[in-house]
């Protein structure tokens, strides 16, 4: 309970930080005042239109990625499992990008976080596939490698094929995302899909509570182990579609923010989908923060700043596990 | 005296005729390769007939090149060391920013390779295309041009009434300040550049927000490339439409914006009816 109201209020500063954090140097009572009250200056724009949006866009992402990293750990039992470190991001970064190079998210805007969820949910059925129900570490980052490159080959293909002369330069953005100049279009674009997506994975906790046990276990427990597999794969490829479709593949949210929650929850699984959803939120509000105050006029990306945090964690985990690998 | 001329000035004497006499008559390329788009505007304006024998691959495209009409008399070439080669050229006409290793490999094939720095004002443009007349022997010509672009240049840069505050917005939130070219366009055509006022002199990035918080009197936009990118979001942002003080103009014609080249004159011409329009609007 503390946790949750300790996370929880950690969200509202860091929003309200992202919300007076900007480009031009207003002062945030004013940018605030800006937001709630139209004072018919340009602020209430910069507010309403542009930070706003922002906002909110890295709270979903955040929450989205932090449960579907807690999701597919707990589902496979292995800290290891993140949604961009498996190809899951970087397969709905190839179906969005295949959307939009194909016209098809001009004529039809949900298109978009369609096509983004139906390539996750490809990549999430081959890992499940290849890494077996164990999730055995070697073999998830063998086919995680497989699947990441293949995506981001072909999204790079597609890109440099396109006659548009910045379609190229997108490259950078579908493998690391970015939360710079989203409009609230973006929000209702991706909020109904992650809104399912987060109804689909709240749902796992309690089977993955009894999946700690083992798996016979957990089917004397009443847990029906198909229904859950499908609901987890339908809710991690919608909430990392729809993310990865407005944002860009941002990876190691889903990594890092489970890693350090584990020890706070009790290594409960079903806590840990609620606190890594408010510890997502958290981190990529941050981090939006950080590459606007750091390089204000330089558009960083977010998975720049991801990658410095969870490489380097990634690399510990793997250290750590190295005897189950051999 | 005849025999007190010193044989050394004799030999220079001869020396500076024939190099005057090779630039008048004589020496003038007669294969020449353009493989830079602006370099292919220039030439195709200036060269004397049969004497120009490729150019760009852009040059033909109607969206970057200005003289698309006219470039698509000539063969096209894709830049590349080994194509422009066996075209055989004796002269290759390339921009300061063709691939290096191009240039390198061209020249250690023993051509003669000609680099244009992309002009960066309208004080550059007369220069290129003196250059470009020296280069290919037809100095009369660059004159006659040089003159009717200072002439028109003169007067459609006549000085306004009032000088709007406008901003150039391309793609990525980028814009350009006035020591580019299309900065001096906008100058020209009385528009004082908002870039300015944050202190970007040459370019660079303008934020979405900054934009919004200057409120110029004039956005001017880049123009939207076929296919689709998501770096192009930045001109379709909700936000740009609210502000009610600012006109959005439609999307400004890059090719008349890109070179150095009296084609500017028709980039300046619209910004000044843009202008116009805009005061008999209020």
């Amino acid at each position: 309970m503390r946790l949750a109201l300790g996370l929880s209020a950690l969200v509202v500063v860091l929003f309200i930080g992202s919300l007076i954090s900007g480009y031009s140097q207003v002062p945030p009572w004013r940018a605030l005042g800006a937001l709630f009250a139209d004072d018919g200056t340009p602020v209430t724009i910069v507010m309403r239109e542009i930070r706003l949006p922002r906002a909110l866009l890295a709270v979903m992402v955040g929450a989205s990625l932090g449960l579907s990293g807690a999701a597919l750990q707990g589902y496979l039992r292995n800290p290891l499992a993140e949604p961009g470190l498996i190809g899951v991001s970087g397969a709905a970064a190839l179906g969005a990008v295949l959307a939009i190079q194909t016209g098809l998210s001009l004529s039809f805007a949900l298109a978009l976080p369609l096509a983004a969820l139906g390539m996750a949910v490809l990549a999430v059925l081959l890992i499940l596939a290849l890494a077996g129900p164990r999730g055995a570490s070697i073999t998830l980052i063998l086919a995680g490698i497989a699947i990441s490159a293949l995506a981001s080959a072909l999204t790079s293909l597609v890109l440099n094929l396109s006659p548009n002369p910045f379609a190229a330069a997108d490259i950078v953005f579908w493998m690391m995302g970015s939360l710079a100049d989203r409009s609230f279009a973006h929000v209702w674009l991706a909020l109904p899909f992650m809104a399912i997506g987060w109804a689909l994975l709240a749902s796992v906790g309690r089977g993955l509570n009894a999946l700690t046990l083992g798996e016979d276990a957990a089917q004397a427990m009443g847990i029906n182990l198909r229904a859950l597999r499908l609901r987890l794969i339908l809710g991690t490829a919608a909430c990392v579609g729809a993310a990865t479709a407005v944002a860009g593949a941002i990876g190691f949210v889903g990594l890092v923010v489970p890693h350090l929650l584990r020890p706070l929850v009790g290594a409960r699984p079903s806590a840990l989908l609620w606190a890594s959803a408010l510890g997502g939120a958290a981190m990529v509000l941050a981090a939006d923060i950080a590459v606007r105050e750091l390089l204000p006029d330089r558009d960083l990306k977010l998975g720049v700043l991801m990658a410095l945090v969870g490489a380097p964690l990634f690399l510990h985990l793997i250290y750590k596990t190295r005897k189950e690998m051999a | 005296m005849l025999g007190s001329v010193r044989p050394s000035r004799a030999l220079s004497t001869l020396a500076a005729l024939v190099l005057t006499g090779a630039a008048a008559w004589g020496d003038a390329p007669r294969r020449v390769v353009s493989v830079n788009l602006c370099t292919d505007q220039l030439a195709l304006a200036l060269a004397a007939p049969g004497q120009l024998v490729s150019v760009s691959r852009l040059a033909h495209d109607p969206d970057s090149s200005a003289m698309a009409d006219a470039a698509r008399a000539y063969p096209t070439n894709g830049s590349g060391a080994e194509e422009v080669f066996l075209l055989n050229p004796d002269l290759v006409l390339a921009g300061t920013f063709t691939a290096d290793a191009t240039v390198q490999m061209l020249r250690g094939l023993g051509m003669q390779v000609e680099l244009f720095a992309p002009a960066r004002s309208l004080d550059d443009i007369p220069d290129r295309i003196t250059r470009m007349g020296a280069l290919l022997g037809r100095e009369a010509q660059a004159e006659q041009m040089v003159a009717s672009f200072r002439a028109d240049l003169a007067e459609l840069s006549r000085a306004p009434d009032t000088r709007p505050r406008a901003a150039l917005y391309y793609v990525n939130s980028f814009t350009l300040g006035d020591q580019s070219l299309a900065g001096a366009i906008l100058n020209a055509a009385g528009f004082d550049n908002i870039a300015t006022e944050v202190g970007l002199d040459w370019g660079g990035a303008l934020p979405l927000e900054q934009l919004v918080m200057l409120g110029p009197d004039v956005i001017v936009r880049g123009r939207d490339y076929p296919g689709q990118s998501r770096a192009e979001d930045n001109l379709t942002h909700p936000a740009l439409r609210t502000l009610t003080e600012t006109r959005v103009a439609g999307t400004l014609t890059d090719r008349d914006w890109i070179c150095g080249t009296p084609q500017v004159l028709n980039a300046i011409r619209d910004m000044r009816d843009l202008r116009l329009s805009m005061q008999a609007a209020q």
